[in-house]
């Protein structure tokens, strides 16, 4: 079981977090947004074999976070606040 | 074999508590301290069971996990399969069956099929049993094979624990490496979790000589858990480290002698120092799977733990300088020796009273039911009873890889040792290739210090040291006779050849295609002989072969330590209404409902329906009580609240004018519509999201995603209030009488409560909200009150509801109001594939002007399309029963019948007389007045397309 680290937390086991998608996939608004764009918001993921920045969301605490993260080795590199804006 | 128990002697055993346990319906005596192998090997029980698949008769082979043999299953309120004889501690009472025979291992009936053995090599039932099918085979194959039953009555007796712990240095295996690793890591100050899985530490010092400190070896262990123990160490022993999982969680199956469940340890170390010793091979020869042969260290352990000589006329059979205290001791205890040592030259010194044979190996062991003696390979012919092999020593690196840990080929060590270090990982003694004891104390001392620390005091070995020296004896490609290398699975040399006869040459295809390595033994004495035999046969290295990959468990592990509490009930748990007693109290049936368990109905007994139409009939009569209270209660404050809610639902929101509520759509960001729901705005900058009852977590967690993600933390704050409050429901054209009849302190004219509004009395002192708002389609409030005191509330509702003939309604009865008045259920009356138009809620897509989550999906030409399946009720002829929801609507073209949707809800309903159904329908809305057929289950039969409202579709109901 991993342990991610939870910026308002510390570490927990991952049991307590839910998956948020791809860091950086900031939401076109409008009716106007080529539907390629949009298709690629809604559906369309990295899922890097390496290093990737996601969103996780701690259940316990109800905060969503930006975590990097090796997906081949399952090193947690680092962790941060959101700040309330969409994370880039 | 003529294994016997010495009169004197035996560090395990406590020769003033005699016990007696069951064995194959014998009894068998022992001491306390005794294993169930050691006390059958006391009484000279020389087959223990039966092999896998050819019914061979086997023995013991070892002292310890690595056991492929001697397996039992244990009966009684502990009952369990596939037990280790060589690690179950011996208890007086316990009932003991071997694996795998019938009647008993000695008598096994099944032993015919050894005569057929080379008829069906590996993969032989997969290669013959394919016509006409392998599934009409399996069940009788299986029944044949296999190891130990499954008592599927057994139920356990109580509970596993769990137990989540953390340490600095978790020290898996107390033999002189760990104690001395775990002594070296608490002298610096870090908290030390040691693990043995023996009943008590001291590994190899429990049976092999040495001298540390000046001391005898059993007192330098009896000091060092002293030592360990008065510091607050953790010393846990009958426990095994079985897996290590990411982030190096270190799960521990931990034995109890009390009759406890086995207790599951999860524990966090910042360290982990896997000091877990080497198991040792047997050697290659023909028949060396008879009883009677046994891993010469076992014996050395036999001996000195249990007193148990296991034979008289001995033949020591070895490759390396390991066997040669096993010879001395057994001499010393009166058996007759001969050492056979495959080497011409290089050994140790040969022990007194032992006969030497150099430069020879074992070719075949002789005996039916019990090794009677063995050949060597110039031919010469030994009478023996009992036959030690020793074919050096395999590292237990399974944790290690486990870890990821690569694994490193020593040729001089004939074995895999760790290689690259893992981080947070350290190996020390013989799992780290350390042979004498001054090389395990230096391994762990550099164990610790690879875990940042500085080197304490170490320990010194003051006696005489053992000697690593070995030759390598892998088994040849084309020997004579039967050579096992898995006893467990009963796989051979011939089985490896012909695995790489059919291209299984990789190490992983090897173990799939022959079974060799697989069960419970996992390999631990066959594994390595077996790919330097695949090595051999197709001219490549031992370690160009490679090893399979290490997975958990390193020993079996009960499923129910793993499910722990989560069991029955709490497997998954329900929620519960506040008011759960008084409504069972009052002949409420229960049912579970999107995980709320939620009064079904009242009373009724045998017919429900009855109860449930009857419900139905009178709610629309006079006046109906029901418990809301899992109805969402989700607030949303701040500054942007009324921004917030309008981004959130399909609706506009922001033009809601306070004490006012508004039906709406949230959606998916894919437009689907994903929960409809009530919103009431309470003042300028605070709202409360009335969301489904079962949908509450996930619309909660949709506004916290939605609030950091755009809005920002200091802009809008959420709280789930939903079990905070109590909501009760009254319903029906009496409703407001009803209501009157209680003083909450507030106008219940319309004109100042109107259908949609909110109204704040009081109860008791106690604040209640009352929102005009009716999923039945009648005149209806929900009043809203602190769930503590709900109870009295509802209590007089209920007596004040005498004079109207008040219903308590469950939810059965709800659902027909609700499908009367064409009121949908998200997720019922829709799927993954509605859109808000296909509801019939076509205004905000085409007039809103700001964003909402889902918008750009409502204008993709999926969307648009003219074909989309939409709401509509469905009636069928007077007389006829209601349609089986999930019937589908059929076109017929070309012969075929086609979907074109299907019902959704049905349900009979009392006040109309007839049945009343929800479906979505292609192009429905423009239908209504068109029959439809209608198919379930091969069954025809005809609807008509209707609006969805049955009943009072004017909704003049609301104001009466």
């Amino acid at each position: 079981m991993q342990l991610f680290p939870c910026p308002f937390c510390g570490p927990r086991d991952e049991t307590e977090f839910h998956y948020g998608g791809d860091a950086g996939n900031a939401r076109p608004d409008g009716t106007q947004v080529p539907i390629d764009r949009w298709a690629n918001y809604l559906y369309l993921r990295t899922n890097p074999k390496g290093t990737t920045r996601e969103i996780w969301v701690h259940m316990t605490c109800g905060e969503f976070f930006v975590m990097d993260r090796d997906t081949v080795t399952h090193k947690v590199l680092s962790s941060a606040a959101l700040g309330g804006e969409r994370a880039a | 074999m003529t294994a016997s128990r010495l009169a004197t002697g035996g560090s395990a055993i406590d020769r003033s508590r005699p016990i007696r346990f069951s064995f194959d319906g014998a009894t068998v005596h022992g001491f306390a301290g005794d294993t169930i192998a050691s006390a059958l090997l006391a009484g000279d029980v020389a087959v223990v069971g039966r092999s896998f698949k050819y019914h061979r008769p086997r023995g013991i082979w070892g002292a310890g996990v690595e056991e492929p043999n001697a397996l039992v299953d244990i009966g009684g309120p502990r009952a369990t399969p596939n037990t280790r004889a060589t690690t179950e501690p011996a208890r007086d009472g316990l009932v003991a069956k071997s694996v795998n025979a019938t009647p008993n291992a000695l008598a096994d009936r099944n032993a015919f099929l050894d005569r057929f053995s080379r008829f069906i090599p590996a993969a032989f039932y997969y290669k013959t049993f394919m016509w006409p099918d392998w599934h009409m085979f399996e069940p009788r194959i299986r029944a044949m094979a296999g190891l130990g039953k499954v008592d599927t009555d057994w139920t356990s007796p109580g509970t596993s624990d769990q137990i989540n712990h953390h340490c600095d240095v978790l020290v898996v295996g107390a033999g002189p490496a760990g104690l001395a690793a775990a002594r070296l890591a608490a002298g610096t100050g870090l908290s030390v979790i040691l693990v043995d899985d023996q009943q008590r530490p001291g590994g190899s010092l429990g049976h092999r000589a040495g001298e540390i400190d000046g001391k005898p070896a059993a007192v330098w262990v009896e000091e060092t858990v002293a030592a360990l123990t008065a510091g607050g160490h953790l010393i846990l022993p009958s426990t095994t480290a079985f897996g290590i999982y990411d982030h190096n969680l270190v799960g521990l199956n931990q034995r109890h002698s009390d009759g406890r469940p086995d207790t599951l340890w999860r524990v966090r170390p910042r360290h982990i120092v896997l000091a877990t010793g080497a198991i040792e091979r047997p050697l290659p020869f023909a028949n060396n799977d008879l009883p009677g042969i046994l891993s010469a260290d076992a014996a050395l352990a036999y001996l000195r733990r249990h007193a148990v000589l296991v034979g008289r006329r001995v033949v020591v059979a070895t490759n390396n300088d390991s066997a040669y205290e096993v010879a001395q001791a057994l001499a010393e205890a009166g058996a007759d020796i001969t050492l056979v040592d495959i080497r011409p030259d290089g050994m140790p010194a040969t022990p007194a009273k032992v006969r030497l044979i150099k430069g020879r190996a074992l070719a075949a062991a002789n005996g039916r039911l019990r090794v009677e003696g063995v050949t060597l390979d110039d031919g010469t012919r030994l009478d023996a009873d009992c036959v030690l092999v020793s074919g050096g020593w395999t590292p237990t690196l399974h944790l290690f890889g486990q870890a990821r840990g690569k694994l490193a080929w020593s040729e001089a060590r004939a074995a895999f040792l760790p290689g690259d270090p893992v981080d947070g990982i350290a190996v020390a003694g013989a799992a780290a290739g350390a042979v004498s004891l001054s090389e395990v104390f230096a391994s762990s001392a550099k164990a610790v210090a690879s875990l940042g620390q500085t080197k304490a005091a170490m320990p010194a070995s003051t006696g005489p040291e053992a000697t690593g020296g070995i030759t390598a004896a892998w088994p040849i490609p084309g020997s004579k006779g039967r050579i096992w290398i898995d006893y467990q699975n009963d796989v051979t040399v011939k089985d490896v050849e012909l695995a790489a006869r059919e291209n299984f040459v990789s190490v992983e295809h090897l173990k799939r295609y022959t079974t060799l390595g697989m069960a419970t033994d996992q390999g631990k004495t066959s594994n390595l002989p077996g790919l330097a035999l695949m090595a051999g046969i197709t001219g490549r290295t031992v370690p160009e072969v490679g090893t399979t990959t290490y997975r958990p468990p390193f020993t079996p592990v009960p499923l129910a330590s793993f499910a722990g509490a989560r069991a029955g009930e709490l497997m998954a748990p329900v929620r519960r209404l506040p008011l759960e007693n008084v409504h069972r109290a009052s002949g409420a049936v229960f049912q579970e409902y999107g995980g709320w368990l939620r009064p079904a109905h009242h009373g009724g007994g045998a017919d429900a329906d009855g109860t449930i139409q009857d419900e139905a009939r009178r709610a629309r009569q006079s006046v109906a009580l029901f418990d809301g209270s899992t109805l969402g209660k989700i607030e949303v404050i701040g500054p942007k609240a009324a921004e917030f809610v309008d981004f959130i639902y399909y609706n506009t929101m922001s033009t809601l004018k306070p004490d006012r509520c508004r039906y709406g759509f949230m959606l998916s960001e894919n437009g689907v519509v994903f929960d409809d729901g009530v919103l009431v705005r309470l003042d300028e900058h605070r709202f409360i999201v009335s969301c489904s009852s079962s949908h509450v977590a996930a619309v909660h967690a949709r506004l916290e995603e939605w609030r950091q993600d755009r809005f920002g933390r200091d802009a809008v704050y959420i709280h789930n209030a939903t079990s905070e409050m109590a909501t009760l429901t009254v319903s029906g054209p009496n409703a407001r009488k009803l209501l009157q009849a209680l003083d909450l302190g507030l106008s219940l004219d319309d004109a100042d409560l109107p259908h949609m509004a909110i109204g704040h009395g009081t109860y008791a002192g106690d604040e209640v909200r009352i929102a005009r708002v009716s999923f039945t389609g009648d005149r209806s409030y929900e009043i809203s009150i602190r769930a503590d005191r709900a109870e009295p509330l509802w209590a007089h509702l209920r007596q004040a509801g005498q004079a109207f003939d008040v219903a308590v309604i469950g939810l059965e009865a709800l659902m027909i109001l609700r499908a009367e008045k064409g009121f949908i259920v998200i997720g019922k009356d829709t799927d993954g594939t509605t859109l808000p138009h296909d509801l019939g809620v076509e205004g905000p897509r085409g007039k809103r002007q700001t964003e909402f989550v889902g918008r750009r999906s409502l204008f993709t030409e999926e969307a648009s399309r003219g074909d989309r399946l939409q709401l509509v009720g469905l009636t069928v002829p007077q007389g006829e029963a209601p349609l089986p929801t999930g019937a589908h609507g059929i076109r017929r073209s070309d012969g075929k019948l086609n979907s074109q949707g299907f019902v959704t809800s049905s349900y009979q309903s009392p006040t109309l007389g007839r049945p009343v159904a929800l479906g979505l329908i292609e192009r429905g809305a423009a239908r209504h007045g068109e029959a439809i057929e209608i198919q379930h289950l091969g069954k025809l039969r005809t609807a008509t397309i209707a609006a969805p409202c049955a009943f009072d579709p004017a909704g003049e109901r609301l104001h009466a």
